[in-house]
């Protein structure tokens, strides 16, 4: 669908021979070659950045009660959609955001805002920052999910017991065995950050844009013969992603060689210092710029006429909530409902095959490459084709046709969240309940589900995230007549009133907050007198 | 425990991994008897035991017959065996009470359920304990109630993977008591598999040692 | 996992509902019976949904319409008019010719211009609109002319608009009043004005009336591009750019991203001077604690471009009779007053007025103007848009010598 107007065929545009043409005109856009290495540059340096960070984290962390308000802190942040923190972030770091209202003009002695470019700049270091707020959390809560069946404590145990420092026992001992579990999230985050669109539109360099933002403009071009070009910059777009994750790939095959020198070095504390203080101030920094990030919306979303260098609004106003909320109960409930049955659908599939693949013994690793490609296939590409191939069998745009698509993206994160809960489960608890004579329908109800409980609630509040998350998919397959509080953002973000895009990145930001909330207090409730599930949670 | 004593008859197995043999075995095994496996680890002590409870992985190949008294087991799947399995780990579920752990294994049509619960509590000297909570259990207890929810679940035969070796020394000693005192009592079949010697001279059984 | 990519597809299309046959539109003369055959449908009306004010003016239009003529009208919000386009030429490709998902489409210039050229509209049909008549159209050519090009009746006037210049009292009191005055003013005031970034649709006009008033052959502007004059008639544009860029905010390195972005930037006082295509825009904002109340606005001597925006009917559109009752109410006098009015959007309106009855006349005449808009009498002098392939053109040429900085 993409790869045909790529090369000049698209018949309703008069395209019906296959020429190079569109490859020229894309080569001969000004700055092409800049937005290339933007997507591919930012990708892997946000990637590398937040990977750093959690494993950073992880080494530190010492299960203090500090490491855990920390940890704590740093889930919710995987429920707020990206607009919204790309939203937040813009109002806090721009020149006339609220840093600066903060700190002039005490501080600075800016009585206007300095003419600074910060938001957009163009080496898409805001648009960086803002990928690696999003990413830091869904890296840390893989990590997190799959560490206890390294049962790290015994290895570290073990390394200091040799008289290694605690960050450094855990950096030789730990983490070798734990990256090979976190690679396809990873994979999953280096395509994501290539290939983003709605975060770029709002943070990224604009002269030129991100290659991803480009061919949407492209695409929406109303010069209809821009298709073409557009086609064949979506696979360019497919090269440049697979050119980032081919980069990390050679990346990990030399830090495996190098590290082995490392490893066996026999240097034993030399840094830890550094690790302990650096792994909890830079997660912690994280999360306290996405905390004022979601501040700054929660001020905006209230302020009246707020004068720059002023640190609040000079008058504050509910006439942005009043005005927006009449309006957003049909977006409202689209989503919800939407949100649920595309993850209880996936919920069901994935639960599915994981049930199958334990009562079979599969190892399930080589398949999964299948599952991951509409993460890894930039959503600009392959979106179009999707349409055109809806219309032509006559499905129009409707909720079915949003949950399916949805169901596209949704399917791999729950999967992701919930595969290494299923197979870490001791196989033992089902064995000792087939053994005692019950069926392995019962097994599955009675004992393997109660005891994922949590796991698995998490892993749809995850794909509810994702399913409240999605703006292209639901804009094209839903042909703008299903309308959810995330299109309802991004349609508001392009009239550019702050108050009421502050209003409904908000609430769209609220719905994937309840489904966390629900995640971390359902199992509490169901376990109130089960001592061990609680551990477990 | 009412039905019949049965004798388990393990004929001409052999299990494979790759074209290799893994462990080969012609046994029997009578009711009451207790039959001791030994060997270091990686001598095939688990495949063992997961060919006679049904959950050997595909990957392994198995030859042979498994009957217990003239009713073949090995084509049958886990659930309908009726062989029962005491890990090194009691495994009670931790989502459940004690006496919910306990009718889990009951079977569908028993009668006088909260009666066998609490008979079967108190013949291990944990009378009253319904309604607790597994986790707040010692090990001693634990290990105990997992042995009475393994026989109310009336199994014709019974594996045992090293089921004392998590227990403290004196501990050790009295569950192996209780323990061979009630299989041989139910007069089961059973097969130990262990590294213990101690485990071996208590079960006063025949002893093989693979690997 | 292939499995469960097939089940995936299965649960999906057992959950799809398939396209329903569709009876065909009456002919738009027979006007009786578009109203008969509208009564119960559904009209989708994708428009451009990036201002609240607009938003609450469509809310309004369809409450009346469900009251009025039991039509539904569902505002599908677009960030952008060119993804309309984007779905009918999807679902053309598609061979879907008469069940498509858009039955009206806010539009105007070079969206306009593609839809035509691919045959994307519906019509003639503005003609038949009973109210059509009352814009005038003999004497008014901009109710039928959409940058140069004829609208032949494909779309249905709407509303009006002109570039309109705003600032702060409080930081400036001089705003230039012309484009050879404004590189004077951003000089002794630099990074304190900016334009929309190019593709933007306010940008591109601010280059058009820049354009228009520094070169000195107007004309061709009303002709399609002629390539091989193109670089001589825009060579006073572009070295008045190269001496502008230096000292607008950020120095030109970055611009903003549209005309409302514009206004934010006023709002944080990063701006002092802006401008808007809807020269209510600064007194709607200083209402909604947008701007400070001391924002003025006014419009450049010899005048500002102007344009009408339409309402068009894509060709594979179902609910056709709704959709030409929806654009024959637009043109309604009282809907024409509503929208013109501050309260509710403060958009012009594309009637002529002085022709209307007296009591819908009255319906037009506002209480006290707000100080921070227009004077009534400013918008007088209304430059008139050029061909649309000057639009394509000069976006082109600037973003090959501005689009990478």
């Amino acid at each position: 669908m993409v790869l045909l107007p790529a090369f000049g065929y698209l018949p309703v545009l008069g395209g019906d021979t296959f020429h190079l043409e569109a490859w020229q005109a894309l080569w001969g856009r000004a700055g092409l070659h800049r937005s290339v290495l933007l997507s591919y540059f930012s990708g892997l340096i946000t990637t590398l950045v937040a990977l750093f960070i959690v494993v950073l984290f992880l080494a530190a962390s010492q299960g203090t009660w500090i490491d855990r308000a920390i940890r704590r802190m740093v889930s919710p942040l995987l429920a707020i959609p990206h607009a919204a923190v790309a939203f937040g972030l813009a109002f806090l770091i721009a020149p006339s955001g609220l840093l600066v209202r903060w700190v002039s003009p005490g501080l600075t002695g800016w009585e206007r805002p300095p003419d600074l470019l910060i938001v957009n700049d163009p080496l898409g270091l805001a648009l960086m920052a803002g990928l690696i707020l999003k990413e830091v959390p869904f890296l840390l809560l893989m990590s997190l999910a799959a560490l206890p069946q390294l049962r790290p404590e015994q290895r570290v145990t073990l390394a200091r017991s040799l008289g290694y420092a605690p960050g450094i026992a855990w950096l030789k001992c730990v983490f070798p065995a734990l990256y090979p579990l976190i690679r396809l999230p990873v994979y999953a985050v280096i395509a994501y950050a290539t290939s983003v669109v709605d975060m770029a539109l709002i943070l990224g360099p604009t002269l030129p844009p991100t290659l991803s933002v480009s061919i949407l403009t492209w695409f929406n071009d109303p010069d209809l013969s821009r298709r073409f070009m557009a086609s064949a910059g979506a696979v360019l777009q497919l090269g440049v992603t697979l050119a980032a994750l081919l980069t990390w790939w050679l990346g990990e095959q030399g830090i495996k060689r190098l590290s082995q020198l490392w490893l066996a070095s026999g240097s034993r504390t030399s840094g830890s210092t550094a690790i302990a203080l650096g792994g909890r101030a830079l997660l912690a920094t994280v999360t306290l710029m996405a905390m004022s990030a979601l501040a700054g919306l929660a001020l905006f979303s209230v302020a009246g006429f707020w004068r720059f260098p002023d640190a609040l609004p000079s008058t504050f106003t509910l006439d942005h909530w009043q005005r927006i909320l009449p309006s957003v109960a049909t977006p409202l409930m689209n989503t919800l409902s939407i949100g649920l049955v595309a993850t209880l659908i996936a919920a069901v599939l994935v639960v599915a095959t994981l049930e199958h693949a334990a009562r079979h013994h599969l190892p399930a690793r080589r398949a999964q490459w299948l599952l991951y490609l509409p993460l890894i296939v930039p959503q600009v590409a392959f979106l179009f084709g999707l349409v055109v191939a809806a219309e032509s069998v006559a499905i129009r745009p409707q909720h079915a046709l949003v949950v399916a698509v949805h169901l596209l993206f949704v399917v791999p994160y729950l999967y992701l969240s919930l595969s290494e809960a299923y197979r870490r489960l001791d196989p033992r608890w089902v064995q000792v309940a087939l053994s005692l004579g019950v069926p392995p329908w019962r097994a599955f109800w009675q004992v393997r589900l109660p005891l994922l409980l949590a796991p698995l609630l998490t892993a749809c509040a995850v794909s509810l995230a994702v399913s409240i998350g999605q703006y292209l998919p639901t804009l094209l397959l839903g042909g703008g007549r299903v309308p959810t509080i995330t299109t309802e953002a991004v349609a508001m973000a392009s009239g550019g009133n702050r108050r009421l895009v502050a209003v409904l990145a908000l609430l769209q930001a609220l719905l994937p907050f309840i489904g966390f909330s629900l995640a971390l207090l359902i199992p509490r409730l169901v376990w109130a007198k089960r001592r061990q599930m609680r551990g477990a949670a | 425990m009412t039905h019949n004593l049965q004798t388990l008859h393990i004929k001409q197995m052999s299990i494979t991994l790759a074209g290799e043999t893994l462990l080969a075995m012609h046994r029997d095994i009578a009711p009451g008897e207790v039959l001791t496996v030994m060997g270091p680890s990686g001598s095939g002590k688990s495949t063992l035991l997961a060919y006679l409870a049904g959950f050997l992985s595909p990957a392994f190949q198995a030859q042979g017959e498994l009957y217990l008294g003239d009713k073949r087991l090995d084509t049958l799947p886990a659930e309908r065996r009726g062989i029962g399995l005491l890990f090194q780990d009691p495994m009670l579920f931790p989502h459940l009470s004690v006496a919910g752990n306990l009718r889990f294994g009951l079977p569908h049509r028993a009668k006088n359920k909260r009666q066998q619960v609490s008979q079967a509590l108190e013949q291990v000297g944990l009378a009253g304990f319904e309604t607790r909570d597994p986790a707040t259990l010692s090990g001693g207890q634990q290990a105990r109630v997992a042995l009475m929810r393994l026989l109310l679940s009336q199994p014709r035969a019974v594996l045992l993977d090293e089921p004392f070796s998590k227990l403290d020394t004196a501990l050790r000693q009295e569950m192996r008591t209780l323990v061979f005192g009630q299989l041989r009592e139910a007069g089961l079949p059973t097969l130990l598999v262990t590294h213990d010697e101690a485990d071996a001279n208590a079960a006063g059984g025949p002893i093989i040692a693979l690997g | 996992m292939k499995p469960r990519a097939t089940l995936a597809t299965l649960t999906a299309a057992s959950l799809l509902s398939l396209a329903q046959p569709v009876t065909a539109a009456p002919p738009p003369e027979d006007w009786e019976a578009v109203l008969q055959a509208a009564q119960g449908q559904t009209v989708y009306w994708n428009a451009w949904a990036g201002d609240n004010r607009t938003n609450r003016y469509i809310d309004w239009v369809a409450e009346q319409m469900q009251a009025e003529f039991e039509v539904e009208v569902t505002h599908v919000k677009l960030d952008d008019t060119s993804s309309a386009v984007a779905r009918v030429l999807a679902e053309k490709q598609a061979g879907n010719d008469d069940d498509g998902s858009i039955d009206l489409v806010w539009i105007n210039g070079e969206n306009f211009a593609a839809m035509r050229e691919q045959n994307l509209l519906f019509g003639p049909f503005t003609e038949s609109l009973p109210n059509f008549a009352l814009t005038d159209p003999d004497n008014n050519p901009e109710v039928v002319t959409d940058f140069t090009l004829p609208t032949d009746g494909y779309e249905s006037p709407w509303g009006k608009a002109q570039i309109t210049f705003y600032y702060d009292s409080a930081q400036t009191d001089t705003p230039p009043q012309s484009i050879d005055a404004l590189l004077g003013w951003v000089k002794k005031n630099p990074g304190q004005f900016s334009y929309p970034r190019i593709p933007d649709f306010t940008g591109s006009t601010f280059l058009k009336q820049a354009l228009i008033e520094l070169t000195d052959q107007n004309d061709a502007l009303y002709q399609p591009v002629v390539d091989s004059e193109f670089e001589d008639i825009t060579t006073p544009l572009w070295r008045y750019l190269d001496a502008l860029h230096p000292h607008l905010w950020r120095s030109g390195r970055s611009f903003p991203d549209s005309g409302p972005h514009l206004r934010n930037l006023m709002s944080d006082g990063e701006l002092s001077l802006a401008f808007s295509f809807y020269p209510t825009d600064a007194a709607v904002a200083v209402r909604e604690h947008e701007l400070p109340d001391s924002v003025r606005s006014y419009v450049l001597e010899s005048g500002t471009l102007g344009n009408v925006h339409f309402v068009a009917i894509p060709y594979n559109s179902p609910h056709k009779a709704g959709a030409m009752t929806l654009a024959n109410f637009l043109l309604s006098p009282r809907a024409q007053a509503t929208k013109q009015s501050l309260d509710m959007w403060g958009d012009r309106s594309v009637l002529a007025i002085n022709q209307l009855k007296e009591s819908d006349q009255a319906l037009f005449e506002q209480g006290d103007s707000h100080p921070s808009a227009l004077p009534a009498d400013a918008l007088a002098n209304t430059l008139a848009e050029p061909h649309p392939s000057w639009m394509t053109a000069l976006q082109e040429a600037w973003l090959q010598r501005y689009g990478v900085n």
